[in-house]
């Protein structure tokens, strides 16, 4: 069952000197107990946008975003529903979100006082939980954040989200700028959180290969819209939208067997003028006459997925976009 | 017609723009070697007194290959760069030897280095934002370099301007020369940053993680740049990365370091299939593998790199390796030279498997 759900969202920015950008143009998403989600797309397509809406912190111009019977509405002057403590937000950047002058505890305590769940006598004990959880190692909450690595420091980001006792919480890009290994020690912590916790975990991130790894269903997100669903594994094994296919062939293997990795040509467009059409046409391989006037519409195929684009009819089977091009006989001829 | 062909062509184009020295050199599989790294010691100043970054590291890169450097952040890989081009903060100590072609680059005086570095050595980084001018014209930025280093006139600087910007391929010829840093996206800005460096055509390249800050599909874009231009010109590429799939898309060789040594060095095809030290070995393992399984967790690396002021005593590595002995603790273990791989560790993973 989804917790957290998100319907047709769509966020607008102020451009300076007037004008409006639409960062997010209708996206859904949702987010089940015990599930990790994946949001993939490039920079600039408005993943972070759709992040910073699912907990609140931005208005949405339309659409809903729905949090355990809730609606989440925009941090305002008069706080906010105490239930929407549960859904929480980490973020990408673990050296600018935690205070360097102050001990891990004592910002681990800031949570469960400013929240009132745990009584003051057991608060000491719980922040030790609370490291233990994590995976810090003992004796961490007596140190202050510049004593901790990249990766124990988004351990300590979590951590003060978990003081919360949310049952969702959306990362935004929680393992960019780590190396391999602290990449991977997180991935297996949030897997196992998700897994022993029930929570709901929505994972934003750039990294296809890593969501692949730990998130069960993943989005693929192209310039304000999702251009594709579905299971991890039957979209990474048999990618339904160019796009997704092209995220899939740019990721580069350790091999060594020195195969250069495929470049998507051109550049992500202003999202302030989007394309004509399909989105995606100007950088498109399978690109016909339809993509550069007719929007494609997210429709459901065979199997649960879910893709924008105008070569998987609605209902068909799966089939590679390539495998459809050429199947789809003389498209522009209709 | 069905769809239009792919603008960009898949596969490796090996031979299109090959010089025929590069083209013997890959055939016959001798190298020239260019830069020569040996024994080199970097020590910075630190609140307790100098700390010692970069132990003892020695490597070679040959012409129009591309080397790979690569290691977790701290285990100096940026430091050793920036030690052969005299970028070291205030104070640092720095020891052995380093020979680009026939000279001895540490020691040079600050002049004399700047000229070598501008002109034969040039560095690329991470974050191209940080390393261009944002309140100078990207025409500025480019023709500054040669008209310094080759003294070369306003006109004939621009026609040079404007053909490196179409080696790197930025659209727009003379009006991209007007514009600013700004106006151009983080996978272009990387373009014009590497147009810039190679601007007096030098002969090696320092790229240092120059593909971290970008989205894979820009990425892939900047490593077949990176491919097609050492091809073209015979450009040797050292390659720093934590990233061992980029390393494997373009490097010839590699070396892998660790806390400030290098623990593995070989034809990167070899190091990457074989790895014959637990740690690259580890990093490998640490990574998502496409075949993998979903949902089978991945195999981290217990505990974190040392810092430059705790090295563990032995083999810096030991405390977070599986096969480490009672040895491993005491002895720092000599890299091992085996049929054109070097490995300094006396547990072969391969074998002890």
């Amino acid at each position: 069952m989804s917790v957290l759900e998100l319907r047709d969202v769509v966020v607008d920015y102020e451009r300076r000197g007037g004008g409006r950008v639409r960062a997010v143009a209708g996206a859904s998403i949702s987010v089940e107990a015990g599930r990790i989600a994946g949001l993939v797309g490039e920079s600039g397509c408005g993943k972070s946008t759709l992040a910073r809406a699912a907990v609140g912190l931005v208005p949405t111009a339309s659409g809903s975003v729905v949090f355990d019977g809730r609606a989440v509405s925009p941090l305002g002057r008069r706080g906010r529903d105490r239930e929407l403590a549960r859904l929480q937000l980490v973020f990408q950047n673990p050296y600018s979100s935690l205070n360097p002058r102050r001990k891990v505890a004592s910002q681990l305590a800031d949570a469960l006082s400013t929240l009132g769940l745990v009584p003051a006598r057991k608060r000491d004990a719980r922040v030790r939980e609370l490291c233990e959880l994590v995976g810090l190692p003992a004796g961490a909450a007596e140190r202050f954040p510049h004593e901790f690595s990249g990766g124990q420091r988004q351990r300590i980001a979590i951590a003060r989200t978990l003081a919360a006792e949310p049952s969702v919480i959306v990362l935004d890009e929680p393992l960019a700028s780590l190396d391999a290994s602290a990449q991977a020690q997180l991935a297996n912590l949030l897997v196992s959180l998700s897994r022993e916790l029930g929570l709901g975990l929505l994972l934003i991130s750039h990294d296809l290969a890593i969501v692949r790894h730990i998130a069960d269903a993943v989005s693929v997100m192209y310039l304000g819209l999702m251009v594709e669903s579905g299971e991890t594994h039957q979209l990474w094994e048999l990618p339904l939208h160019p796009y997704s296919e092209a995220l899939i062939k740019a990721i580069p293997r350790a091999d060594g067997r020195g195969i250069l990795p495929e470049a998507l040509p051109g550049e992500v467009p202003d999202p302030g003028h989007p394309p004509q059409g399909c989105r995606f046409h100007p950088r498109c391989p399978y690109v016909f006459g339809r993509c550069r006037s007719e929007e494609p519409p997210l429709v459901g195929l065979a199997g649960d997925r879910f893709a924008a684009c105008h070569l998987q009819p609605e209902g068909a089977e799966a089939a590679l976009p390539g495998e459809r091009a050429q199947l789809v006989a003389r498209p522009d001829v209709e | 017609m069905a769809h239009e062909p792919r603008p960009s062509s898949g596969g490796r184009l090996r031979a299109a723009a090959e010089t025929p020295t590069a083209r013997a050199r890959r055939v016959l599989g001798v190298g020239v070697s260019l830069l020569e790294v040996d024994e080199l010691r970097v020590r910075l100043r630190g609140a307790g007194g100098l700390l010692t970054v970069v132990d003892g590291v020695g490597y070679r890169v040959d012409q129009g290959e591309v080397f790979g450097v690569a290691g977790e952040s701290g285990s100096g890989k940026t430091m050793s760069m920036l030690a052969l081009l005299g970028l070291l903060p205030e104070g640092a100590v720095v020891g052995g030897h380093v020979r680009f072609e026939d000279r001895e680059l540490l020691g040079l005086s600050r002049s004399r280095l700047r000229e070598i570095s501008g002109r034969e050595l040039a560095m690329v980084f991470q974050d191209p934002l940080t390393s261009l001018h944002p309140m100078l014209t990207i025409g500025r930025q480019l023709t500054e370099h040669v008209r310094r280093h080759l003294g070369l006139d306003r006109r004939a600087a621009e026609r040079r301007a404007l053909e490196l910007l179409e080696q790197v391929r930025i659209p727009g010829g003379a009006t991209a020369l007007r514009a600013y840093p700004h106006q151009f996206s983080g996978g272009m800005r990387q373009r014009i940053a590497i147009a810039i460096a190679l601007a007096c055509r030098p002969k090696l390249l320092i790229a240092d993680e120059p593909t971290t800050a970008l989205d894979v599909t820009v990425q892939a874009g900047i490593l077949r740049l990176l491919d097609r231009l050492r091809r073209e010109n015979d450009l040797a590429v050292v390659l720093i990365t934590h990233d061992l799939g980029v390393m494997s898309a373009i490097a010839d060789r590699v070396s892998i370091f660790y806390a400030g040594r290098v623990v593995e060095s070989g034809s990167c095809a070899e190091v990457l299939r074989e790895p014959r030290h637990p740690y690259t070995r580890a990093l490998l393992d640490a990574l998502p593998h496409p075949e993998a399984a979903h949902d089978q967790p991945l195999v981290a690396i217990p505990g974190a790199p040392p810092n430059p002021g705790s090295i563990p005593s032995g083999c810096a590595f030991h405390p977070r390796c599986s096969f480490a002995r009672e040895r491993c603790r005491v002895e720092v273990p000599p890299l091992l030279v085996v049929q054109g791989r070097a490995f300094a560790c006396p547990v072969d993973p391969l074998a002890a498997r």
